[in-house]
């Protein structure tokens, strides 16, 4: 008990002091807004600003949901492809891991040239966030113990009985994991591509507010929605934590307390 | 080929020679007759379980025939591990075989509930693998050997891991199974006083490459107990096949 208050007290402490400081500094040197905006002026325009942002979260957080969804069938579905494939496997996996290497940053200003702004984001959601499934997965598929695939064979199960009965299931804490991080992953591909294409102007997303206050000086909004940002991200991960925790429950060591 | 009908199993001049390069059987001749309790008995690395991988048709023979039963679910194997689904219950671990084959419900749960009672798990139906403990996870993996009603139980030494106590505790429940059941069991293990115990037959097999060394009967009767177990019968036939056991690791250094 004690240990779950100190796990929760000690990060609210911390905020606490960061935020008390932050705000005496602006005090006590009297910087001006444009240049750092106090804690209570940022939530002030939180507040004030609420419409707008929230408008613009929800255009963000569509397009992370959409990428993130597309990553996770995408890359389900190629661990399975590659799972049963080995011609496939080779052939495509060295392209897999050129579209996770190149930086999105990099990627992004030639989608937003060839494809519509939405489209454009969504692809560059789907590109960073992909990856960590496919590789999670593939690397859960086979993992499997070697035992329980003689058993299989040994009752005569079908290739399909030991994808699904045996392979999907003993590969879902892994895929758990790559899912966690593509729910991230995504964000930050939403948000990379909405600020390159912040310069065409056409935007909407949350990033693109980040952008265009820099460029109207208003840092206040700047901070605000940066800390929705975080916010949503904070949200994404417990999300995914508490799914992973659901479905593992039962039997992975992972979301089993230790007994002491 | 011709076979005796008597042999549920026969091996015959079986070598097997891994991709390696390394011979784990050369010229093995083994033949198991139907109702009998036998033990490959050897050190680490004679090939013993290379042997039952190859009964069990999990491994092919690089030379030689074999000879054993035909069919899905006509052969039950248990592992060293107990090799349970983790994220499956024990019931559904033990359906496994019904499961993979599409088989009726009522005809898998009754055969279920039936092996769970006879390894002692009828209250487990429920529990997760995690929560059971060693040797209730492997009387598990027994039960879902046992749930096709196969002619011919293949068992790799499968108590190897579990604490003395346990050990014997799964020996007797096991001649108790054999005895009430009257299946072929082929039990691999390289301990002399666990295949005394057990078996009608001791066969000894020399280390690489594995071929056999010695059969030796164990004509004392059955049911076996304790008494048994510290008899100075139980003595005499443990020192003959630790002898065997030696001249066969002899030969081999």
């Amino acid at each position: 008990m004690s240990e779950r208050i100190l796990r929760i007290g000690l990060p609210i402490l911390v905020l606490s002091l960061v935020v008390l400081a932050w705000h005496l500094m602006v005090q006590v040197f009297a910087i001006a807004p444009y240049v750092l905006p106090g804690p209570r002026l940022v939530l002030a325009t939180l507040i004030t600003d609420g419409g707008l942002l929230w408008q613009s979260l929800l255009v963000t957080l569509a397009t992370t949901f959409e990428g993130f969804v597309l990553a996770a069938i995408g890359g389900i579905g190629l661990a399975i492809l590659f799972s049963q494939s080995r011609v496939v496997e080779y052939s495509l996996y060295p392209y897999a891991v050129i579209l996770q290497v190149t930086p999105v940053v990099a990627i992004a200003p030639l989608l937003l040239i060839y494809l519509p702004q939405p489209l454009a984001v969504l692809a560059c959601a789907w590109i960073v966030a992909f990856f960590p499934v496919l590789a999670n997965t593939t690397l859960g598929l086979s993992s499997v113990d070697h035992n329980l695939i003689a058993l299989f064979e040994l009752y005569k199960a079908s290739r399909w009985q030991v994808l699904w009965n045996l392979k999907l299931h003993s590969a879902l804490p892994q895929m758990l994991t790559g899912l966690r991080i593509a729910g991230g992953l995504s964000l930050i591909g939403a948000v990379v591509a909405e600020i390159a294409a912040g310069s065409a102007g056409a935007g909407s997303g949350l990033a693109y507010r980040i952008a265009e206050s820099g460029y109207r000086l208003n840092i206040p909004r700047m901070f605000a929605a940066l800390l929705l940002l975080s916010l949503a991200g904070v949200a994404i991960f417990l999300l995914l934590s508490a799914l992973s925790h659901l479905v593992l429950r039962r039997w992975h060591e992972s979301a089993l307390k230790r007994e002491r | 080929m011709n076979w005796p009908a008597s042999e549920i199993v026969s091996l015959r001049n079986v070598g097997k020679t891994f991709d390696s390069g390394t011979v784990a059987l050369d010229c093995l001749d083994l033949a198991v007759r139907a109702g009998e309790f036998v033990s490959l008995l050897g050190p680490s690395g004679c090939g013993k379980s290379t042997a039952l991988r190859i009964i069990a048709g999990l491994s092919a023979p690089t030379t030689g025939a074999v000879k054993w039963p035909e069919g899905a679910g006509k052969i039950g194997f248990v592992f060293q591990e107990p090799t349970l689904m983790p994220w499956a219950d024990v019931a559904s671990n033990v359906r496994l075989p019904f499961t993979l084959a599409r088989s009726g419900e009522a005809q898998a749960s009754a055969a279920v509930a039936e092996a769970l009672q006879r390894v002692g798990l009828a209250d487990f139906a429920k529990a997760f693998p995690r929560e059971l403990s060693g040797g209730m996870k492997m009387r598990a993996s027994i039960a879902r050997a046992l749930v096709t009603e196969p002619q011919l139980l293949l068992m790799d030494e499968p108590f190897a891991a579990l604490d003395e106590i346990t050990r014997f505790k799964l020996n007797n429940d096991l001649l108790a199974l054999w005895q009430a059941l009257r299946r072929t069991v082929i039990f691999v293990t390289h301990s002399v006083f666990e295949s005394v115990y057990l078996s009608q037959r001791i066969v000894v097999m020399t280390p690489r490459p594995g071929r056999v060394s010695a059969e030796i009967a164990i004509p004392a009767s059955y049911p076996r107990d304790e008494r048994f177990r510290t008899s100075t019968e139980y003595a005499g036939y443990c020192r003959t096949v630790s002898e065997a056991l030696g001249r066969a690791m002899g030969g081999a250094s």
